[in-house]
C-alpha cells in the first residue's frame, strides 16, 4: 500500500492534528495499542464517550489524578465495557430526549484488550450487540493478558509462550487457535464488522469514521502489536504488524451488512508465517514441525475468508432476490438511534 | 389524604419508580424474580414514563450499564435479588466510589446452595461493606415512600452514593397491602430533577473511574466512608421532609411499646410488624418486653439504637443471615460491637432465624423473648443460636 509509504505527505491533510489520547501514558516503549488507541481517537473526534475495559490502556493512561485522556472516559471493571458504554448510549439518549442535555448526537465507544473481549468480556459485548445499542466496539487484541504479566487468552495464536501456556521440554506452548471474535460478531446480524492493524493506521482510521457514522452497534478488532509480551524489538512494532497481514495470519476486511472485503491488498503468495515468527521471541521455540502446521492453518483460514469474500452477498442484494432478512430489519429497529 | 390502594408490593415498588422521572432503568430476571422488573417495563412501554428500558444479558451488565448510564447524568434505578445481587457484588463498591446514585430494589432471598429461592437477608448481608446506603422496608407503605426518598437521598449533593431498599422476598414482595401513593405533582415538588455534580459529555470532558497508587487509594476509601457516615444527616433531613409534606414519619431505628421494657427484641425488616403482635401479648401478661426495629443498616445508626435501648436489661437481636464461623449474625455482631465501651451494657442474645423462608411466627418471637428473660437469669451461655433449627 503506496499510501501507508506516503503517509507524511497525506497524513497534516487526512488527519486530525488535535490529540485525544496525548502523550506522557504509561504505555511500554513501542506500544502498537497505544498507537492505535490514538489514532481511534483522532478518527472519532470529539463528540464521544468512550467506556474502557480494565487493562493496559486503562491502567496506562489514568493513573489518577492523571488522565491522559482529552475525552469524555469511563473506566468501571474488566468485563463490562459494552455494558457499561451500552448505558452511556441509553443515557445520552434519554436526556437528550428530555432536553436536559444539548441536542446533540454522540457516539458511545466502548474499548477493551483481548480479554476484555474474548474471553470475560464476551457475554457483555454479545448482549449490547445483540440488543441493538448504537455504539461502537474496538477490540484491542495484544494476544495475551499482557497487564497482568502475558498470560494465554482465547486470542493468543497457536504455537505463542505465553506465561499461562509456556513451551516446554513436552510443549510447544499455546495449543489453541485463535477464537474468530469478528465472526461472532457477524453472526449477531450487526451492520457493520472490520478488522485492523495500526500498522495500516489510514485503514483502521477510515473503518473508525465508518463504524461511527453507522448507527446501530458495530464492532472493529484491531491487532495491537505488543513487543513487552511479543517479545519483539521496540523498533519493529509497525513492520512486524504488517507481516501478520501479508502473511495473511491477520487480514484486514470489513463485513458490511453480511459483505466482505478485503480492504488492505494481501501479496499473491502471501509471505511465509516464518517471515512473521521470526522477528518474536514468544515463537522461537517453535520447530519446523510445527511452523508447517501453522503455515497449513494460515493457508485454511485464508482460503475460508477468501471464500467468503467472492462469494457472500450482502444482506440487501439477497433482499432483492427474494431471502427474508428479517432479522436484520428488526435489529436496527430496535436501535431509535438508526430511525433518527 | 390520598385514596388507599390494594397493591402487590413488588408492583406498587415499580409504581413509585415511576413516580420518579428515571431516565434509564436496567434489570435482568435472574431467578428468583419479583415482578418490580417487568412492571417497570410495562410503565415505559405504556409510555407512562420517558426512560431508557435496558433488558441486559445479565445482573452483571444492568448495574454496569447504570453506572454508563448513572455517569452521564441519568436517574437509574435496577431491582434485583439474591443469586442477581451476588453477581453484582463485584460492582457495587466501584458505584459507591464513583459516587454514582444508583437506586436498587432488593428483593431479599437466601442465597444458594442449596437452591432456595425464599426470602432471608443472605443475599444483602455480603453486600454490607459495599458503601451503600441500605434500609430495610417493613410493609408496603415503606416500600413505596422510602424508593421515592432514595432518590432524593442518593443524588444529594453531600451523599452522591448509590442506595438500596430491601424489600423481605415474598413475604413482603409478594404481598398485597393497603399502599396510599403520592400524586405525580406530589412527587415532583419532593423530588426535582437531577443535578448532578459532574457527568460524561464533550463539552467539558472527565476521566472516571481511574485507579490509584497505594499513596491515594487509602484516602479513597476514608472519603466515602466520611460521605456514606455523613449521610445520615440528609437521611434524617429528607425524612423530615417527607414528614411535612406526606405526614408519614421515618426514623432510623423504630421503636414499639419499648419504653421502660427490661428485655427488647431487635428485629430489621418485614418480621417487626410480626414481632409487635407477640410483644402485645407478652405485655399482656405482664412481661416487661417491647421491641426495636432497625430501618437504616447502613450508615447504621449508633447513637439512635443506643438512645432506643437505653435502660434495658437484655436485646434479642433477630438475624436472618449467618457469618459462617463467626462470633454472631451480622446484626448481632454489630449490636454487640456497638455496646462493648458502654459503661451499662445490656446482655446481648443473638437468634439466627427465618432463614430460606422459614416462617417466624408470634409464639416463636413469644419464645425468643421468654428465653432473653431467661438470659438475664442465667447470663450468656452461647453467643448466637440457630433457632428452631434441627440438628
Amino acid at each position: 500500500m503506496n499510501i501507508v509509504e506516503n503517509f507524511d505527505l497525506f497524513a497534516p491533510r487526512l488527519v486530525d492534528k488535535k490529540e485525544y489520547f496525548t502523550s506522557g501514558h504509561r504505555s511500554c516503549q513501542g506500544c502498537g495499542e497505544a498507537l492505535a488507541v490514538r489514532l481511534m481517537c483522532k478518527a472519532l473526534g470529539e463528540d464521544v464517550v468512550i467506556s474502557c475495559a480494565t487493562g493496559c490502556m486503562e491502567i496506562v493512561s489514568s493513573m489518577y489524578p492523571a488522565t491522559a485522556w482529552e475525552v469524555p472516559w469511563i473506566h468501571v471493571a474488566f468485563e463490562n465495557a459494552a455494558a457499561v458504554g451500552a448505558g452511556v448510549e441509553a443515557g445520552l439518549k434519554a436526556l437528550r430526549r428530555k432536553g436536559r442535555i444539548p441536542d446533540r448526537y454522540i457516539k458511545s465507544v466502548a474499548m477493551a484488550g483481548d480479554g476484555g473481549t474474548a474471553d470475560i468480556g464476551l457475554q457483555a459485548l454479545s448482549g449490547a450487540m445483540e440488543r441493538g445499542h448504537d455504539m461502537l466496539f474496538v477490540c484491542f487484541d495484544n494476544e495475551a493478558y499482557m497487564n497482568t504479566g502475558m498470560q494465554r487468552s482465547s486470542q493468543t495464536p497457536f504455537g505463542a509462550s505465553a506465561t499461562t501456556s509456556p513451551a516446554g521440554k513436552v510443549s510447544y506452548g499455546q495449543k489453541t487457535w485463535k477464537k474468530n471474535v469478528p465472526e461472532i460478531m457477524v453472526a449477531h446480524n450487526i451492520p457493520y464488522v472490520a478488522t485492523a492493524c495500526p500498522s495500516y493506521p489510514l485503514d483502521f482510521m477510515r473503518k473508525v469514521e465508518k463504524a461511527k457514522n453507522i448507527k446501530g452497534p458495530t464492532y472493529i478488532h484491531c491487532l495491537s502489536v505488543c513487543p513487552t509480551g511479543w517479545r519483539s524489538a521496540s523498533n519493529t512494532t509497525i513492520k512486524v504488524g504488517r507481516l501478520a497481514v501479508e502473511t495473511g495470519i491477520f487480514p484486514l476486511y470489513e463485513v458490511e451488512n453480511g459483505k466482505y472485503r478485503i480492504t488492505v491488498d494481501m501479496p499473491e503468495p502471501l509471505r511465509p508465517v516464518e517471515d512473521y515468527l521470526k522477528l518474536q521471541g514468544r515463537f522461537r521455540h517453535l520447530k519446523s514441525v510445527e511452523i508447517e502446521m501453522m503455515q497449513e492453518r494460515v493457508d485454511l483460514e485464508h482460503r475460508k475468508l477468501m471464500n467468503k469474500v467472492n462469494n457472500l452477498q450482502s444482506w440487501e442484494e439477497l433482499e432483492e432476490e427474494g431471502a427474508i432478512l428479517e432479522v436484520w430489519e428488526s435489529v436496527l429497529a430496535g436501535s431509535e438511534g438508526y430511525i433518527e | 389524604m390520598a385514596k388507599r390502594v390494594g397493591m402487590e408490593v413488588g408492583i406498587a415498588a415499580a409504581e413509585a419508580v415511576g413516580l420518579c422521572n428515571i431516565d434509564v432503568a436496567a434489570v435482568y430476571p435472574i431467578t428468583p424474580q419479583s415482578h418490580i422488573a417487568e412492571h417497570l417495563s410495562n410503565i415505559v412501554a405504556d409510555g407512562r414514563i420517558n426512560a431508557e428500558f435496558i433488558t441486559v444479558e445479565s445482573e452483571h451488565s444492568s448495574i454496569s450499564s447504570l453506572c454508563g448510564a448513572s455517569a452521564t447524568g441519568a436517574r437509574t434505578y435496577t431491582a434485583t435479588s439474591s443469586q442477581g445481587l451476588m453477581f453484582m457484588h463485584e460492582l457495587l463498591p466501584i458505584v459507591s466510589a464513583m459516587r454514582l446514585p444508583i437506586v436498587m430494589g432488593i428483593a431479599n432471598r437466601a442465597v444458594s446452595g442449596p437452591l432456595s429461592i425464599w426470602n432471608d437477608h443472605s443475599d444483602i448481608m455480603p453486600q454490607r461493606d459495599s458503601g451503600w446506603i441500605t434500609m430495610f422496608a417493613e410493609n408496603g407503605q415503606e416500600v413505596v415512600d422510602m424508593t421515592i426518598q432514595s432518590f432524593k437521598i442518593a443524588e444529594h449533593k453531600d451523599v452522591m452514593l448509590p442506595a438500596s431498599v430491601n424489600i423481605d422476598g415474598f413475604q413482603l414482595t409478594h404481598m398485597v397491602e393497603p399502599i396510599e401513593f403520592p400524586t405525580q405533582k406530589e412527587v415532583n415538588k419532593f423530588l426535582p430533577d437531577r443535578k448532578p455534580f459532574a457527568t460524561l459529555h464533550p463539552d467539558k470532558p472527565i476521566t472516571m473511574g481511574a485507579f490509584a497508587m497505594p499513596d491515594r487509594f487509602a484516602e479513597v476509601m476514608k472519603a466515602k466512608d466520611v460521605a456514606i457516615v455523613n449521610s445520615k444527616k440528609i437521611i434524617l433531613e429528607v425524612w423530615k421532609e417527607w414528614e411535612k409534606q406526606f405526614g408519614r414519619s421515618y426514623n432510623p431505628v423504630e421503636t414499639y411499646k419499648a419504653k421502660d421494657a427490661d428485655v427488647l427484641l431487635v428485629t430489621m425488616g418485614s418480621m417487626g410488624e410480626t414481632a409487635e403482635i407477640a410483644i402485645d401479648e407478652l405485655q399482656k401478661k405482664g412481661v416487661s418486653v417491647g421491641l426495636v426495629k432497625i430501618r437504616l443498616w447502613r450508615p447504621f445508626p449508633t447513637e439512635e439504637l443506643k438512645a432506643a435501648v437505653k435502660g434495658a436489661k437484655v436485646l434479642a437481636v433477630t438475624d436472618r443471615a449467618v457469618s459462617f464461623g463467626g462470633v454472631s449474625g451480622p446484626v448481632g455482631m454489630e449490636v454487640k460491637s456497638l455496646f462493648y465501651h458502654e459503661k451499662d451494657r445490656p446482655l446481648i442474645t443473638n437468634y439466627i432465624m427465618g432463614l430460606g423462608g422459614r416462617d417466624v411466627t408470634v409464639e416463636d418471637f413469644i419464645k425468643m423473648a421468654e428465653k432473653a428473660v431467661e438470659a438475664e437469669k442465667k447470663g450468656i451461655t452461647e453467643e448466637y443460636e440457630f433457632y428452631g433449627v434441627r440438628g
